[in-house]
């Protein structure tokens, strides 16, 4: 199988669901990575799991078919990076899934926020910290809950599902030439990266190859995004450790990031740049002559702060060995995107399934080995000048100022698309499956965050309440991603 | 020492002096409408727009505080009537203001509020709440407190607390999960206090306008006094909008 991001499934066959978790439960013994495992309740009740598996062989789709009432064993326990696809395919569908060890809901919470069950602790000196939906800063809500000895966090509850906006069942109710705003929306840090997923999706739907100049403009549009976004955690996470210089440095910075896009695409977010078919705006020739200096300069003032932060010994003091993830907690929790990269897995998806952009200009792997808040912060830094130089090398590409937008045809009947694209959390999946008369039937949207989030509450264990500002900065996830 | 010196030096001066004169290049802010007339029965343009915001067609009408920007109507339209400009006066303080035409092209200019400007013109607290907002709306509220826009140097500031505050920003459609969360955090914030919409969702629904997630009565009990358009809206919109209502650096 060619390493695209994209996989078009015509007329697949569902086995019955025994087999299928089956097969799942063989595919993942033998090595494979669960990309999305998700349920679609059909219209006579009954329910359709796919799940999309990446192995050395590239990529691979499952589908079983499970009658409503079915009993479909869970493979949490074996495989915990399943946990969060198990627990919304229950929740999505109702269907049953015994042997499940936590099936605690996803984003529609089954008790009123105020009355949910948390996980309890008992001993003299336990006690409890609840913090939010609303945060202290201007951020997105969610509910944290800190069983805590002391000043030693034990375990994290995270509760989320205040953001939940339907938007699966909004894209597919609403006319399809409305659905990219929708997904544009779905994380608004991450508009180009969850696009550029639902076009690859719709795109090997709709059969439509796009020039790799239009697959170079998007590359810039996804580079400055991931750009844009690490400066603001990095923003953020030395704010939070009171180093000011960062703090104020790196916002700065990003507002150069940001207006650049604006320059481009008229949106400091990237948005209405990408359409399913192409992009709405090249790169003018002008822009591309002038970008490479301001990037250049960019890049040196960056060289300046990342050195000063690199160096300080009370940055060091906060950073190192806080919140720290290994290797082996990384992967058997299945995180994603640069919170995998920072525990040391190779997992990138321009690298795995490089698509037309970034065969033509190939990007190195970033990682760090420690998996603590240092390694995530040295990450961003790295990654940052990595799609600096990247970009830079894509402005050079002749032909990306002229990039018309196809149209696409009519969709086939009883087909599955799946898109990916790594955004600057970690990959994005969209998925799209069409009914018996080529109209959207499914939407699935899957945003890093959805596996990452317990990374988070994994990272905390055992350490100091107070580091969990710096934590969370360091993951920087998504609350509306999650909640969809 | 020298390193953090070398920092200092490379950060140069970065504040926009004049906050009202500034004009972000390329920014797709505001739908302009040629005054050509329209092809027959033609309804390309409201189509094409996934929020509904062309509320009449003959003569054309967009509401923006339903506009999201996107600028999927600008190719749509067969006369090449519609056009984005970069201007960010664009705040109003009744909703009606926010419909525009080719006759009425921009919301009428913001009059100062004496009220306001004596309650508050010299020191303002916000509270921000997303309520569903997707941190595109919350990335600009963060910036306009940033080295180049610094509203705080007008005494404008957000606050951690409701306690603190005197206006709670609304970003985001509001989510059933947070209709309720939302009305104990306005509870909680001292009188005098009123409410401000930042983003066509927080002030139409926007995108999720007509969706069953959303629960929206608390705009209908606490109407905002100032309307921020936008998707998600500049800094500068919110800050124009504030400055004018406050009387705050009048030219």
């Amino acid at each position: 199988m060619p390493a695209s991001p994209y996989l078009l499934a015509a007329a697949l066959v569902p086995q019955t669901h025994a087999e299928f978790v089956h097969a799942l439960r063989e595919r993942l013994q033998d090595g494979a990575r669960a990309l999305t495992y998700f349920g679609e309740k059909l219209a006579d009740g009954t329910v359709e799991l796919t799940a999309l598996l990446q192995d050395a062989t590239g990529l691979s789709v499952l589908r079983g078919h499970a009658p409503a009432d079915a009993q479909v064993p869970a493979l949490t326990v074996q495989f915990p990076q399943l946990h969060i696809f198990e627990r919304e395919i229950h929740e999505q569908t109702g269907l049953a899934m015994p042997g499940h060890p936590w099936l605690k809901p996803v984003r529609s919470p089954v008790a009123p926020m105020g009355s949910y069950p948390f996980f309890q602790m008992e001993g003299k000196e336990v006690h409890e910290v609840a913090v939010g939906p609303i945060h202290a800063g201007v951020i997105e809500p969610g509910h944290f809950r800190f069983m805590c000895l002391g000043e030693q966090v034990h375990h994290l509850e995270i509760q989320l599902g205040f953001q939940h906006r339907g938007i699966e069942e909004l894209v597919v109710q609403r006319p399809l030439a409305h659905a990219v705003t929708l997904v544009e929306t779905i994380a608004g840090d991450t508009s180009v990266g969850h696009t550029w997923a639902f076009c690859r999706a719709l795109e090997a739907l709709a059969g439509v190859e796009v020039p790799v100049e239009v697959e170079i403009v998007r590359g810039i549009a996804l580079e400055l995004e991931r750009v844009a976004m690490h400066l603001t955690g990095l923003s953020g996470i030395a704010t939070d450790i009171g180093f000011l210089q960062g703090g104020t440095t790196w916002g700065r910075l990003r507002t150069t990031l940001i207006n650049l896009s604006m320059q481009l695409c008229g949106s400091r977010f990237g948005r209405g740049w990408l359409r399913p078919g192409g992009v709405r705006f090249g790169v003018h020739s002008e822009d591309a002559q002038r970008l490479p200096t301001v990037l250049g300069q960019f890049q040196r003032d960056m060289n300046t702060i990342t050195a000063l932060f690199q160096t300080s010994l009370s940055v060091a003091g906060r950073l190192h060995e806080v919140g720290t993830v290994t290797a082996d907690q990384a992967k058997e929790l299945g995180l994603v995107g640069m919170a995998a990269r920072a525990s040391g897995l190779d997992l990138d998806m321009r690298i795995a399934l490089p698509g037309a952009a970034f065969e033509r200009l190939p990007v190195a792997l970033s990682k760090q080995l420690t998996g603590d808040c240092w390694a995530r912060a040295g990450l961003r830094i790295d990654e940052i000048a990595r799609s600096i130089a990247w970009i830079q090398r894509a402005l050079a590409v002749p032909g990306i100022d002229q990039v018309p937008l196809q149209p696409l045809g009519a969709l086939p009947p009883d087909a599955l698309a799946i898109g990916i694209c790594e955004g600057w959390r970690g990959e994005t999946i969209h998925a799209l499956q069409t009914d018996g008369q080529g109209k959207l039937r499914h939407f699935k949207a899957q945003d890093p965050s959805l596996r990452n989030w317990f990374g988070l509450a994994h990272a905390l264990r055992g350490n100091e309440i107070s580091d969990f500002p710096i934590c969370n900065k360091s993951f920087d996830l998504s609350y509306c991603g999650n909640d969809l | 020492m020298l390193r953090s010196l070398r920092v200092r030096i490379s950060q140069g001066r970065q504040y926009i002096g004049d906050l009202r004169a500034a004009s972000p290049a390329n920014f797709r802010g505001l739908p302009v409408i040629a005054s050509t007339p329209c092809a027959t029965d033609c309804r390309a343009c409201a189509d094409a727009c996934p929020t509904h915001a062309f509320t009449a067609l003959d003569p054309l009408q967009i509401d923006l505080g339903r506009c999201i920007q996107c600028g999927d109507c600008e190719p749509a339209c067969p006369e090449k009537k519609l056009t984005f400009s970069n201007a960010c006066h664009t705040a109003a303080v009744r909703r009606e203001d926010l419909l525009i035409s080719a006759q009425r092209p921009t919301p009428p200019p913001i009059a100062v509020s004496q009220a306001l400007k004596q309650q508050f013109g010299r020191s303002l607290r916000l509270r921000s709440v997303s309520a569903g907002g997707c941190n595109g709306c919350e990335s600009e509220l963060n910036a306009v407190g940033n080295v180049n826009f610094d509203l705080g140097r007008y005494g404008i500031e957000f606050v951690a607390s409701p306690r603190h505050a005197d206006g709670l920003v609304i970003s985001g459609p509001i989510t059933r999960n947070m209709a309720e969360p939302l009305q104990l955090c306005f509870d909680a914030m001292p009188r005098p206090r009123f409410v401000l919409a930042f983003g066509a969702c927080a002030i139409s629904g926007g995108l999720f306008a007509d969706a069953p997630q959303v629960e929206r009565q608390f705009l209908d009990q606490n109407v905002p006094i100032l309307f921020i358009p936008g998707c998600p809206p500049h800094p500068l919109t919110l800050v124009n909008g504030l400055m004018d209502l406050l009387g705050i650096a009048l030219p």
